[in-house]
């Protein structure tokens, strides 16, 4: 059964229709990259599976549990929009980590205000995390003290704390300079290898090539192509997946 | 009179100019906060009332705001509620003021709320969404959010407009004489006209200076306290 499944979600922001009719399942331990050009609706997709936007339409499933259905009358609560957050981690492309809190506060906080354990075990948990994006040595830093690479796999590791099933990247490298992309790529991989469930949305052609399952190409609110790395880089269907293709890899 | 004895005399008055001082700040500062979330609200009225409010508050000279303050009771309902605290203060505790004072803190307070929550809204409205964004996607609520997340940005982001208004208020103390109320520049005032000397109203400057340069300390410690991160 698929670990996520996502069907028919629409989602405008006044006349301008963002998302239409977005659909897509991903098995457990399968890396997802979603490409496209600024604008056409990446990021909002990944914002609606957050519940940062509300989908128009559509329904969201994880692990065969609706966490979202448009059909459903009635808006979800708030502590129900907070329960399913958790099915998921966000990683965002600015970081956004928490500037007055170290870098082991910044991992401690959410798991501590959500009593998801006593101060100790949140503690070896967090630290355990930190080592695994190789930052240990680091863990009594404030951000502002860190290069964006490391804020950024602070950040991947603050949302891994809360044990996520599905961990999503919204452009994780664009923020940072060519040098410093490579050392956040490596995290993402090494998490793949341990077996992540992962939506990456990235501009790294080659990055979403290595490391993924599966590869959706978005162009105006849509999937345009959706396949294998292979099918969609080196055999695709869609004109306009080649021209985008074409200009990335120029 | 001797230089202590002046001394002394215009004390007793810079310790009415402190109280009015501590007392606005301490009920001040807080009453910002609830006129901040006001004028920040998600339903119109409410944003509109408090934004009238503070435009009102902010837009007329505080000495004006005083006088209505003092004198409102009187003329609208013919009960001179700060006139007849002052005499039974006085009467039953010997306690000189006490009513004009309590309508210049109330006067100080309600202006000062205004301004700070002025400075208020700018520090939350400062803060990138990014920041309570992250907050919700690690599964927390708007409340913690706020306390856990944001208010300390705040504060470090509002110490510098803070503490210029702090610096303002100490100095608008005098302002209280308006309605006779003994602070320092009242007493001084009264050594004019009654023992004919006039240099201590120009020492009264001395209190304010010596007054201003220990807050300037203390802020610019709290703001360098608050600086070992950067939003």
């Amino acid at each position: 059964m698929a670990i996520l499944e996502v069907s028919n979600i629409r989602k405008s922001f006044g006349k301008n229709e963002v998302l239409k009719n977005i659909g897509f399942t991903l098995e457990k331990g399968e890396v997802l990259s979603i490409i496209g050009s600024s604008g056409s609706g990446k990021t909002t997709l990944l914002r609606c599976l957050n519940f940062l936007e509300t989908a128009d339409c559509g329904k969201i499933e994880v692990d065969g549990n609706v966490l979202f259905d448009s059909e459903d009358k009635g808006k979800l609560s708030e502590d129900k929009i907070r329960e399913n957050r958790l099915n998921f981690g966000l990683v965002f492309q600015d970081f956004n980590l928490f500037p007055q809190y170290t870098v082991l506060q910044n991992l401690t906080l959410a798991p501590t205000l959500l009593k998801k354990g006593d101060e100790a075990s949140v503690r070896a948990n967090a630290l355990d995390i930190i080592k695994k994006v190789g930052l240990e040595d680091k863990i009594n830093f404030y951000p502002c003290q860190l290069s964006g690479g490391q804020k950024q796999r602070v950040a991947i590791a603050r949302a891994l704390a809360l044990e996520p099933k599905i961990l999503f990247f919204d452009e994780p490298t664009s923020a940072l300079d060519p040098e410093l992309t490579v050392e956040v790529l490596k995290v993402i991989k090494s998490l793949r290898d341990m077996g992540r469930t992962m939506v990456v949305v990235t501009h790294e052609m080659e990055f979403a090539r290595n490391v993924s399952d599966k590869i959706i190409f978005m162009a105006d609110g849509v999937i345009e192509e959706a396949g294998t790395p292979e099918e969609v880089f080196d055999d695709p269907k869609s004109e306009k997946t080649r021209a985008f293709l074409h200009k990335s890899f120029e | 009179m001797s230089f202590l004895e002046v001394t002394a005399f215009l004390f007793d008055g810079f310790k009415i100019s402190l109280l009015i001082f501590a007392v606005t700040l301490l009920c001040g500062a807080p009453l910002g906060l609830p006129i901040a979330f006001c004028s920040m609200s998600r339903f119109k009225i409410v944003r509109s009332v408090s934004k009238v409010i503070v435009w009102i508050v902010r837009g007329v000279p505080l000495m004006l705001q005083i006088f209505i303050i003092y004198y409102v009771p009187g003329l609208l309902f013919e009960y001179q509620l700060f006139g007849k605290i002052d005499r039974f203060m006085f009467l039953e505790y010997g306690i000189a003021d006490a009513g004009r004072i309590t309508a210049v803190l109330i006067a100080f307070t309600i202006n000062y709320a205004c301004y700070f929550s002025e400075i208020y809204r700018g520090g939350i409205e400062s803060i990138s969404r990014g920041q309570y964004e992250a907050g919700y996607v690690l599964g927390l609520t708007k409340s913690q959010i706020f306390r856990k997340i944001i208010l300390k940005q705040v504060i470090q982001r509002i110490v510098p407009p803070m503490s210029n208004e702090i610096i303002t208020l100490i100095k608008d103390t005098a302002l209280a004489n308006c309605i006779m109320v003994c602070e320092i520049i009242k007493n001084a005032k009264e050594l004019a006209a009654t023992k004919a000397l006039i240099w201590p109203l120009f020492f009264t400057g001395v209190f304010y200076l010596v007054f201003v340069g220990i807050l300037t300390i203390v802020l610019n410690k709290l703001e360098k306290k608050l600086s070992y991160f950067r939003s």
